[in-house]
């Protein structure tokens, strides 16, 4: 056995895998406990060490707008959920309308028509570079509280539009279609929308659609020519070879690229907080600076954006599964 | 029920180059092959029109342009102190002569440059831009007349050492061009010290920087530090060590679950805490480190997309040559691996630079934060508009650039266009 020339210990493929293994988990389980045992020293230090007592005691501060009932008096628990309900209505609608703005302008990109090929084109590529923040100040400083007041607002059948929010017609007592008026100067509606939360919702629209149109341009044109030209020898249209043959073979493509363009719209609405739409930041940040529980605080809004997250990806693979093709 | 009128069915292709046909020719078949598309077209047009008539009214006749005019130095550097300006001059200086001199060099050395044959006018429409812009600019912002000079003398050094290195570029030996890209950490470094401070020049610290200069800097430093840490998460994940694989899953899918402002936030207000006293670096710095560490599972995960293209035969291929495991990957499989994964990391790039903008959110002085302390003064305030949109336009232009930018990279490291 002797002439068989051993491999040195510190060459071995069985054993340096366990080294390095060993070595980077000795770093990290360090750094851990370095950082774990700072916070733990200086947040008791600070008589502010992890406890969740702080949400039964009163929030005693408002909230502009929601959707479950809230006075001051109420728990900080209470707040953070009408925080959530707040940033999963943004969320919900800012879905849809990213959606069909977005599918809309993603199949604009393959029109007949030049201009308005180039129209999405430009569209697009404005919306993309201009960070998403700017473009909600802008709507909310520059569009949304610049509009007239309520004697003079832009009316047009089931919509008013004026400084103190967007009025829709909507169902009202016993399922009664029923659109703005004006009571003593006032409009009342069925629904009514902020000029923070319109503010909110358009720019979350316009920017995500942007990104859901090349999502959904790409999947149009991963969709081999030969299905067009097959479409239309058998004589449909375009809009019949767009619906029936072209986007069910698209989505294929489509929906795992949307799945993370939600996910991110779903993240982006924490800048609500920038437009003063109370949604779960906003709300948790003025709970933070009344109570200092930053810990705590963070630890909320980190696991509600998980589980969001988790919630538009297990959707989103469901759907996903239904696009497939299913073979026989 | 206008079924009877066939839209035009396919999606456009390209027409072949011998089917040339006349302007009218074109006109009709993009705006007008059916009535339907007559009426969209037309309808377009009116609007555009209306939008383009009430935008030019808006911008010539009501817009107050003062806003910016009179407050250029703090959109620049914030309130960098007025005395240490100089050292910026300096540094804007020196970057003018670099870009000159690198694209010069590069021209004059085609086989270096293996771009320089695709876009033979692209530097003539570069130096024509580029010219314009910095003759017109500093009189449209209405700079007093000695920063006027300056500007545009730092744009004639770069005209001119981008003429004098593209003319007799050639004399520089080859040995020496390879250390031209050297000379951009080396100017980065540079400006680090002279912006900080250090190392005999005074020092300014981060409280102080503020507008273009700290949003470029915070966007620089993430990108550049981001990029390591992208590399090695991507390759923890993809190896076979549970260990090295799970820290790197947990990192990536932590960073990615939450919204960057919740970030911004631990380092804020938590990181402090989780240091050894002392130890928490200023609140500028805390939010570059945010950024960068955020930037770096984003691009984690770009990375391993290219990792995942690379075909396992190279690195067994490289393996069975002798390569080490590090050396295949630094020798061939990286190469390859970033090359793919070049578009994603600079969309990750271009996001990062615009989500710099959030750190006004939690009350630093970056552009969009320095932006919304000009409108809060009273002497300004309801600009708003006038503000958005110059910032709009700003990091649209760097945005477009670097986009620009990425995909004259991809031809140029395209293996289908080298020469050998």
């Amino acid at each position: 056995m002797s002439d068989i020339q051993r491999v040195p210990w510190w060459r071995d493929r069985r054993v340096v895998p366990w080294l390095v293994q060993g070595a980077v988990g000795v770093a990290i389980l360090v750094v851990i406990a370095l950082l774990l045992g700072n916070l733990v020293r200086n947040l008791t230090a600070a008589g502010l060490l992890l406890t969740w007592r702080w949400l039964g005691q009163p929030a005693s501060f408002d909230v502009a707008e929601s959707l479950i009932p809230f006075d001051a008096s109420m728990p900080y628990w209470r707040v953070l959920v009408v925080g959530l309900v707040n940033s999963l209505r943004a969320i919900v609608v800012g879905l849809v309308g990213a959606t069909v703005l977005g599918t809309a302008v993603g199949m604009a990109a393959f029109s007949g028509n030049g201009l308005l090929r180039r129209l999405a084109r430009v569209y697009v590529e404005v919306i993309r570079n201009i960070p998403l923040l700017l473009q909600l100040l802008f709507w909310y400083f520059v569009v949304f509280l610049a509009l007239p007041n309520s004697t003079a607002a832009l009316q047009w059948p089931g919509v008013v539009l004026s400084k103190s929010g967007l009025y829709l017609a909507w169902f009202a007592d016993g399922f009664q279609w029923q659109g703005p008026t004006l009571v003593n100067d006032v409009w009342r509606a069925p629904l009514r929308l902020s000029v923070e939360f319109s503010a909110l919702i358009t720019g979350l629209i316009t920017y995500t659609g942007a990104f859901v149109a090349e999502v959904v341009r790409g999947g149009i044109a991963a969709v081999p020519r030969g299905q067009w030209e097959a479409a239309t020898s058998l004589g449909l249209h375009w809009s019949a070879t767009m619906r029936t043959v072209v986007l069910p073979q698209a989505l294929r493509v489509i929906v795992p690229g949307l799945n993370s363009q939600y996910i991110s719209l779903a993240k982006n609405s924490a800048l609500a907080v920038a437009v003063g739409y109370a949604d779960l930041y906003s709300v948790s940040e003025t709970t933070l600076n009344q109570t200092g529980r930053a810990l705590e605080v963070f630890l909320l809004l980190l696991g509600a954006y998980l589980l969001i997250d988790l919630v538009i990806s297990v959707l989103m693979n469901g759907v996903n599964q239904l696009v497939q093709i299913r073979e026989r | 029920m206008t079924t009877s009128s066939s839209p035009p069915l396919l999606p456009p292709r390209p027409a072949p180059p011998s089917a040339r046909r006349s302007w009218r020719g074109a006109l009709r078949q993009e705006l007008f092959a059916t009535p339907l598309d007559g009426v969209i077209s037309v309808l377009l047009l009116a609007a555009l029109l209306a939008a383009g008539v009430g935008f030019w009214h808006w911008a010539f006749r009501q817009a107050q342009w003062a806003v910016i005019q009179a407050n250029t130095t703090l959109f620049a550097v914030g309130r960098y102190p007025l005395l240490q300006q100089w050292r910026l001059w300096l540094l804007v200086t020196l970057a003018g002569a670099t870009i000159g001199a690198s694209w010069g060099l590069l021209r004059s050395h085609p086989r270096a440059d293996r771009s320089g044959t695709l876009w033979p006018i692209n530097d003539l429409v570069a130096i024509a831009v580029l010219a314009f812009v910095a003759a017109w600019l500093p009189v449209a912002l209405k700079l007093p007349v000695p920063l006027q000079l300056r500007w545009w003398a730092i744009t004639a050094l770069l005209l001119v050492l981008r003429g004098v290195s593209g003319q007799w570029g050639q004399l520089v030996p080859r040995r020496l061009l390879r250390f031209l890209p050297l000379l951009w950490p080396a100017l980065y470094l540079f400006g680090m010290v002279l912006i900080a401070g250090g190392l005999g020049v005074p020092r300014v610290p981060p409280s102080e920087w503020g507008g273009l200069l700290l949003t470029l800097l915070m966007a620089s430093f993430a990108i550049l530090l981001s990029f390591p840490i992208g590399i090695v998460v991507a390759l923890g994940r993809r190896s076979t060590l549970p260990l090295l694989r799970w820290s790197s899953v947990l990192y990536i899918e932590f960073i990615r679950g939450a919204p960057l402002i919740t970030l911004l936030f631990l380092g804020q207000n938590i990181l402090g805490y989780m240091l050894p006293g002392g130890w928490a670096p200023d609140r500028v710095w805390r939010a570059a480190w945010v950024l960068t560490f955020f930037c770096g599972a984003y691009l984690a995960e770009a990375v391993r997309a290219g990792l995942a293209a690379v075909p396992v035969g190279q690195l067994e291929a490289a393996r069975s040559l002798g390569l080490s495991v590090p050396q295949a990957l630094r020798h061939v499989v990286l190469p390859q691996a970033l090359r793919i994964a070049l578009p994603a990391t600079v969309g990750q790039f271009i996001s990062l630079l615009q989500d710099t903008t959030l750190l006004s959110l939690i009350g630093l002085l970056d552009l969009l934060g320095t932006a919304r302390t000009v409108m809060a003064n009273p002497e300004f305030l309801g600009k708003n508009a006038e503000v958005y949109l110059t910032l709009a336009v700003l990091f649209w232009c760097c945005c477009a650039a670097l986009g620009l930018g990425s995909r004259a990279l991809e031809r140029r490291l395209d293996p289908s266009h080298s020469p050998t």
